[in-house]
């Protein structure tokens, strides 16, 4: 009352309403303080900068240029660890400085919405490994391993030099934004940014990718999975495993991550071991051998179920296990690779380049930068960065550590799993990822087929095929595509060079297996409950009974319906005449690109409400490049008259093969397959279609928003209202001179502060 | 000696590290959330958000554990490919 009413005159500047208290401790050190620590070059950190510059060119020269008969994978690993670094420092660093404008003094929803549970303030380090857990799947072990029909070239550049320029920035910007938007969704920020049409076709558009996202990983475990006895027995017994470890931290020991997580991975230790001893046996080779078909039925059961399961049960400890597994196995293969620098025999670029390939068809422009997305860019991150992270970060400055930082991580395994698949044999790796269709599915056919096709110094003989598979416990790894095969052969060829010997591999191999297919089944499972929420929001704009989440028939109808979804594209897959992974998985990345170019145009939006045209091309050259590659790569696969890649022309063959009459064509040996792939391509086309459409439709309201902020001059903003912080925490993962200062002060208050509260109490 | 310290502050790091990441550490934030709110309260009794809090009961470990899964039920979250 005693306050008289503000006038538009003493209304507080932009940024005043943080000033803080010069009595208390600051929350942040000012810019200057900041700009000082950066330009202050000591001879030792002009050494280091030196030493990581000089021994990344090295590398990028030993990759690159000298052009011996193998190159050692250290190159790879420091090519990609000093790219990494000097992109973090500098790249990240200018975006910081130009574009986003963290503020400390600002607190972040952790702070200001702290409710405990899902905002609360996480240490920055550990947030790093959540969010580092929460982005790595599957998808950066798959894609750059398929990529390597190109030669080792192509895919580590883009690898590289793609989450630099991409990935990173994508992922950094949109957990920013999230976060100063209370931690908003994409689909809620595209709708802010873009108005009505352009958010609903973001909507559709993440809806209609998630399906084709979690179709295709279920592809890649049917086939890593399909005729394996010993890898049916172990993942099927993830799921027991999982119930377990629900029920114990349910009933018994609630809250008991860590021992539950080391209980379930001892058993599933036990489940590779004894899956080995029960292929051995002859009922369980003939049990455990599933087909393909009976496979992914199995898996859409399987997802249907777990979907409508309570999440304690199955998702939430099959996750903690998942995310064990997730943070020891790849900290295992990337100290293994140090120790074991394995020699790559295939050349920089093969002969394929030029399309013709077996294992992704056409041309490296564009193809190669769909099929690998995860790992350089992947608009999957855009819905995590915009999820659960944002509601936990800690100091805004430390977005740049997380979301830039996190994303180099991925991207470095993504170079793991690359320089895995380059490091077996070549005629092996083409054997395993040409198509049934290619190789007959028998070992002679797959010699055969990958020596006629001429590749310099691969000479494939049947005994290696044969011993290869013996090794890693399998009956046959002729034709096993999907790239989660490939890998494991690998890291167990790495693995067992450092532990155990050959004896060891079939252990490493099903050990590989399992830790993909754990990823990839939480992948499903946690996608199909996604996508049906998103589902049922939309469904609830026409009948109203459908917003409320907790109505029993809704949640299964709706779980229906995304589950089908998924299942016809997984079905369609596994019984395609022309080999489907090779076929879909085009869609996968066009899919994940697309998201990501999304993505990107909601921060091309918001850059330009910001009114930074000055900088926005840090925005818009990653935009660009994903929208040309996804729209040309999107134009192939809709008009190309090659069969091999268009998914029209190869219908029209078909249709004009059956209209002729024929009983076989090329690969499809009966009417029915020819019949299929009619079906498939136009199922593909359409959606191929249908993805394109709807990313320019959000692509063209992005830049008509940017073109109006430019014109209107009008900076408004949707961000949350700026709340002043009351506390303080570096930002890197290492803290600065500076920071360690005023941390230092801010511990030694918080401790008096609670002898002060001692105090009191004794004396009451 | 130093070297036997420095090795058990490591450990105690790494532990720290996995705890966090692991989220075993989510009851414990969740509590020092609640106490911090309560400590503000018997400060100022007029501060609105510390009253709030006072009426809502804070969770034992059991019940906040079954509540998180429970959340996670209602609002999923993805992971990534």
């Amino acid at each position: 009352m005693g306050t008289k009413p503000r006038t538009p005159h003493d209304a507080p500047k932009r940024g005043e309403e943080l000033d803080r208290d010069p009595l208390l401790l600051p929350v942040a050190l000012d810019q200057t303080t900041h700009d000082a620590e950066e330009a202050h070059w000591t001879p030792l950190k002009i050494g280091i900068w030196g030493g990581i510059s000089l021994l990344g060119g090295l590398s990028w020269v030993m990759l690159a240029v000298v052009r011996g008969e193998t190159v050692n994978a250290i190159w790879f690993v420091f090519a990609a660890v000093c790219t990494y670094l000097i992109g973090y420092r500098f790249y990240s660093n200018y975006i910081q400085k130009h574009l986003l404008h963290p503020d400390d003094r600002r607190a972040t929803p952790a702070e200001y919405k702290a409710d405990g549970k899902d905002y609360a303030a996480t240490d920055r380090r550990v947030l790093f490994g959540h969010h580092f857990a929460a982005i790595a799947g599957a998808g950066p072990l798959v894609g750059p391993v398929l990529a390597a029909q190109m030669g080792y070239l192509p895919g580590t550049i883009w690898i590289i030099v793609g989450v630099v320029f991409a990935g990173a920035v994508q992922d950094y910007m949109v957990l920013f934004f999230s976060m100063r938007r209370g931690g908003r969704s994409l689909g809620q920020m595209a709708r802010d940014e873009l108005g009505k049409v352009g958010g609903t076709a973001a909507l559709f558009a993440t809806l209609a990718i998630m399906v084709i996202i979690v179709a295709i990983l279920a592809l890649v475990v049917v086939n890593a999975l399909a005729d394996s006895p010993w890898g049916v027995f172990s993942v099927s017994m993830t799921i027991p495993i999982a119930l377990f470890m629900g029920v114990y931290l349910r009933f018994f020991r609630p809250g008991q991550v860590t021992e539950i997580s080391i209980i379930g991975f001892i058993l599933l230790l036990a489940a590779i071991i004894g899956g080995g001893m029960i292929a051995d046996t002859e009922w369980g080779s003939t049990f455990f051998a599933v087909e393909p078909l009976p496979l992914a039925i199995g898996i859409i059961v399987y997802g249907f179920v777990a979907a409508i399961l309570p999440v304690w049960l199955l998702l939430a400890p099959r996750d903690y296990l998942s995310t064990f597994m997730k943070i020891g196995t790849i900290g295992m293969l990337a100290l293994a690779i140090i120790i074991v620098r394995p020699e790559i025999s295939a050349p920089a670029t093969s002969e394929f380049v030029n399309g013709g390939g077996p294992v992704v068809s056409g041309t490296l422009f564009p193809f190669l930068f769909v099929t690998i997305a995860c790992g350089a860019l992947s608009g999957f991150h855009a819905l995590i960065a915009s999820g659960t992270t944002p509601k936990l970060i800690e100091k805004e400055r430390q977005t740049r550590f997380i979301g830039y930082g996190g994303m180099l991580m991925e991207s470095f395994v993504a170079i793991m799993a690359l320089v895995a698949a380059l490091s077996i044999d070549r005629g092996i790796y083409f054997a395993m990822n040409s198509s049934p269709a290619l190789t007959g599915g028998t070992v002679e056919g797959a010699v055969t087929f990958v020596n006629s096709l001429g590749l310099t110094g691969v000479n494939l003989t049947p005994e290696m095929l044969t011993e290869t598979a013996k090794n890693v416990g399998e009956e046959t790894i002729v034709s096993r595509t999907g790239g989660a095969p490939t890998l494991s052969v690998g890291l167990a060829n790495i693995m067992q060079q450092v532990a155990g010997g050959s004896g060891m591999m079939a252990f490493w191999y099903h050990f590989a297996i399992m830790f993909e297919a754990l990823f990839i089944l939480t992948a499903v499972d946690a996608g199909t409950r996604v996508a049906r929420f998103m589902l049922q929001d939309s469904l609830g704009n026409f009948f109203p009974k459908f917003k409320n989440t907790s109505w029993r028939l809704g949640a299964w109808v709706t779980t229906g319906i995304m589950v089908a979804a998924w299942g016809a594209v997984l079905v369609m897959g596994v019984t395609d005449p022309l080999g489907g992974i090779n076929t879909l998985f085009p869609l996968f990345g066009i899919a994940n690109q697309l998201l990501a170019a999304i993505a990107l145009a909601v921060c091309l939006a918001i850059v330009a409400k910001r009114g930074l045209f000055k900088y926005i091309w840090v925005v818009a050259l990653p935009l660009t490049f994903a929208a040309v590659v996804t729209i040309f790569a999107s134009f192939l696969k809709i008009f190309s008259t090659v069969p091999a890649v268009g998914y029209f022309a190869q219908n029209r063959a078909f249709s004009k093969a059956l209209d002729e009459g024929l009983t076989s064509f090329g690969t499809a040996k009966t009417v029915e397959a020819m019949e299929a792939v009619v079906r498939n391509t136009m199922v593909q086309g359409i959606l191929s279609i249908l993805f394109v459409v709807l990313a320019i439709v959000v692509m063209v309201t992005a830049v008509q928003a940017t073109v109006r902020s430019y014109k209107s001059r009008d900076f408004g903003t949707n961000e949350d209202r700026a709340v002043p912080s009351q506390i303080f925490a570096p930002s890197g993962f290492v803290a600065t001179p500076e920071e360690k200062k005023l941390a230092t002060r801010w511990d030694a208050q918080i401790a008096q502060a609670k002898l002060d509260k001692a105090g009191k109490t004794t004396r009451r | 000696m130093s070297l036997l310290a420095s090795l058990r502050q490591g450990a105690k790091g790494f532990a720290w590290f996995m705890r966090g990441v692991m989220g075993e550490d989510a009851y414990d934030k969740y509590k020092a959330h609640h106490e911090a709110l309560r400590e503000a309260h018997d400060e100022s009794v007029h501060d609105p958000d510390a009253a709030a809090c006072d009426r809502q009961v804070m969770m034992t470990e059991r019940e906040f554990w079954r509540d998180q899964t429970d959340r996670q039920d209602i609002n999923p979250q993805g992971r990534c490919c």
